[in-house]
């Protein structure tokens, strides 16, 4: 309409400003969105169940094409499931408010620290044992919220003098507060071991029985279909799933509409009054506090914790995860936990691969040679992500984008291919 | 909604080149601009009477779209005064000892040549900079060193003189974020979804369509901003800054970039904001706008206000032609007044 954006045909998409963002194809995602958002609330309930449980059961299953050689599978989910509860942290902070933050491994080893610290014989602080505070069965519980809260602290900590920084600057005042952090544990010697570490470090004594002395979750219980991998995955499983519903409701509300303004043009979001110092400190906290559960699990599961664990390359590896799977999506940073995490555990130990004889553990080895390719290649042609962000900021209103979505369809039918640009970009989507 | 004679045409702004081609075909689709569904090329997304059967009562929309909150000044009262405002950039005098004031329901225009310090006068207002010397008062209260978003909070609202949208969101999302400087609920509201969140976001939505609907882009609610036509997201972006319920609602040059016929829409609208009860300032370069729309206006020149009245006396002010065609006995300022060079 206006004279000075060239009047573009509705059936193409914008030219150059939209081209890779928003690339208006029927694609695989693009549909299951419209498909999931069209479905009644019970119904995505009815879909979203079944889907769980059979995600919880795939270590159970025993597929042939996912199971791995070299390692156990259900140690390799428990993995997966701690690196997708960091993901969905990470991605608050970076795919939501857009803030690049290169330390997170930081809030990952102060969660799992405090646990070790409050529950490790080594550690002077230890609070189990006779007459503490603690009881060996319950102390891994009772650590978690403490790790929960240390990290959120510390969050608010580094977040305070340093969210006044934008861009590159901020990136790395985190990376420096990455390496403090370990440093820190190597270097307090009395409090963290050094570089001996913290061992026996507390973790939930359920399941106790006669084969199982010290509980399912123990590192004892290796043997079986149900090892204690397959238990921590289920653990973490049920914490994805509470942050996945805790972090949906901040990100359909004010706070995430604010993260979202502050990505897109932080200058704009403030002048239309939104508290952007206050909001970006709010996404350090929450993410720094999902860092920290993951810490927590980590630490129990593996019962011992050292510097070399938390490593930068670590961090790196997690903003792998985010930016693999797609940067402010949900279930795409789940995705992207589960390549970075599966993928070498695949080769590792795998001497033919489709009847070509390979050696896995090499293979396997160079992992962050490959990731490194991965991500050159993915921001070349697909810089979104593999799943791109279609963030749904509104609590209500779904009728809405429903009537879009059926006008759309009703005018594709009338002039096929017409509208269909106006139609996917209308797609939310819906985690 | 045009109570101009849209004739002017070659009365454009910087980019009047492409106007002059296409204002023909301009002018004879301008009678449908605001009617959703009318525009042939960008069709609308949804029918907003079938969704949102309430808002086909326009006296409804304007209700909702009222401003909701106690203004201490009254009616034809001073809201705003800027008291001997100075703002320097290093050596640069960008605004000198600048003193007016903006009276609650009025729309007072700022004009003046390239340069003269009409942008500066409005970041010292907005809290973007801050003034070196003087005072701004704000509805009774000084605006001090009030951070950006309180300023935005208390009842300044603002749009962007080269657009500034949220451009992933859609339209409707842009607007909740307006709505969202006056809501209280944060991050534990939200988590929990207590009952005072569901309230707010429901209103939110629904104050957010209504003010779609009032600019007239209703229909596209749920498209990206970013694919939204230029006209389009200017008036998003007024529609997103009335969202804070502004009890001053600052415009810089929203017509930047229009044809004569979208401009002569705008001015409907602008006077529709203020009929709804908004004070509004306008910054502008087209004098033909400001004289059709405004009440009052303010001339500033290298950073001083020359002249201050009605449209009427401070267009045949000779200091203000002076200012304008840089020749101080030129006799017609009628057409050529806003081409500033």
């Amino acid at each position: 309409m206006s004279t000075t954006t060239p009047a573009t045909p509705p059936s193409l998409p914008p030219a150059g400003r939209t081209a890779t963002k928003d690339r208006p194809h029927g694609g695989v995602g693009d549909r299951f969105r419209l498909w999931w958002d069209a479905l009644a609330r019970p119904t995505q309930w009815l879909v979203g169940v079944p889907f769980l449980l059979f995600m919880a059961a795939v270590p159970l299953l025993n597929i042939p094409v996912l199971t791995t050689q070299g390692t156990d599978f259900g140690g390799v989910m428990a993995q997966f499931g701690m690196i997708a509860l960091i993901a969905i942290g990470l991605n608050v902070v970076v795919g939501q408010a857009g803030l690049l933050d290169l330390g997170y491994v930081g809030f990952y080893a102060i969660g799992a620290y405090t646990v070790a610290i409050l529950t490790s014989p080594d550690s002077p602080w230890n609070q189990t044992g006779d007459g503490m505070w603690l009881s060996r069965e319950w102390a891994w519980l009772a650590a978690l919220p403490v790790a929960v809260a240390i990290t959120a602290i510390s969050g608010l900590i580094l977040g305070s003098p340093t969210l006044r920084l934008r861009g590159d600057y901020l990136a790395i005042v985190t990376l420096g507060f990455g390496e403090i952090v370990r440093l820190l544990a190597d270097n307090l010697d009395e409090l963290t071991g050094g570089g001996q570490g913290l061992r026996g470090v507390a973790y939930p004594r359920a399941g106790v029985t006669e084969d199982l002395p010290s509980g399912v979750f123990s590192a004892g219980n290796a043997s079986g279909a149900v090892n204690s991998g397959v238990w921590w995955y289920w653990v973490s499983l049920v914490f994805i799933v509470v942050t996945l519903l805790f972090v949906g409701n901040l990100e359909r509300s004010r706070v995430g509409r604010a993260w979202v303004a502050i990505r897109e043009d932080e200058d704009a979001a403030e002048i239309m009054g939104v508290p952007t110092f206050r909001f970006k400190l709010w996404a350090f906290i929450i993410g720094a506090s999902i860092g920290g559960a993951a810490g927590a699990l980590y630490a129990g599961q593996v019962q011992f914790v050292i510097p070399t664990n938390f490593n930068i390359i670590n961090s790196v590896l997690f903003l792998c995860a985010v930016v693999l799977g797609g940067q402010g999506n949900k279930l795409g940073v789940i995705l992207g936990a589960f390549i970075v995490v599966y993928v070498p555990n695949f080769f590792l130990g795998r001497q033919t691969l489709f009847g070509i004889p390979i050696d896995g553990d090499e293979i396997a080895s160079y992992k962050y040679l490959f990731f490194g390719i991965a991500l050159v290649v993915l921001m070349i042609f697909r810089p979104q992500g593999i799943i791109p962000a279609r963030q749904k900021l509104l609590t209500y209103g779904r009728e809405l984008y429903v009537a879009a979505r059926r006008s759309a369809a009703r005018a594709a039918g009338r002039a096929p291919g017409r509208t269909e640009a106006a139609a996917t970009t209308s797609g939310k989507e819906s985690s | 909604m045009s109570t101009h004679d849209p004739g002017g045409i070659g009365a454009g702004s910087e980019h009047g080149d492409e106007h002059l081609a296409a204002s023909g075909r301009a002018d004879s689709e301008a009678a449908d601009h605001y009617l959703p569904g009318a525009d042939v090329d960008e069709p609308a997304l949804i029918d907003v009477e079938e969704v949102r059967p309430e808002l086909a009562d326009p006296q409804l929309v304007d209700a909702l779209v009222a401003p909701d909150r106690a203004v201490h000044a009254r009616m034809g009262e001073p809201l705003l005064q800027m008291q001997g405002v100075t703002v320097r950039f290093g050596g640069l005098v960008a605004l000198d000892d600048v003193t007016f004031d903006i009276r609650r329901g009025e729309i007072l225009g700022l004009i003046g040549p390239n340069g003269a310090g009409k942008t500066t006068a409005f970041n010292a207002m907005t809290g973007v900079y801050r003034p070196t010397s003087g005072t701004v008062m704000f509805d009774g209260a000084s605006l001090g060193k009030a951070k950006r978003f309180s300023i935005t909070q208390r009842g300044i609202a603002r749009t962007f003189q080269n657009i500034r949208l949220f451009n992933e969101m859609t339209a409707l999302e842009n607007v909740v974020v307006g709505t969202d400087a006056r809501h209280r609920t944060s991050v534990p509201g939200a988590l929990f979804r207590t009952s005072r969140h569901r309230r707010e976001e429901r209103d939110a939505i629904d104050r957010a369509m209504a003010l779609l609907e009032f600019v007239g882009v209703g229909g596209r609610a749920t498209e990206k901003a970013r694919n939204l036509s230029y006209g389009d997201q200017r008036r998003l972006e007024i529609a997103r800054a009335l969202a804070t319920e502004p009890k001053l609602l600052c415009l810089d040059e929203p017509a930047a970039g229009f044809n004569p016929a979208e401009k002569e829409s705008l001015m409907g609208l602008i006077r529709h904001i203020r009929d709804d009860g908004y004070t509004v300032l306008l910054i502008e370069h087209d004098m033909r706008l400001v004289r059709g729309v405004t009440d009052r206006i303010v001339v500033l020149e290298f950073g001083r206000v020359i002249a201050e009245g009605t449209p009427d006396e401070v267009t045949n002010d000779p200091k203000v032609i002076a200012a304008y065609l840089g020749v101080p006995d030129a006799p017609e300022s009628e057409e050529t007044t806003d081409a500033p060079a």
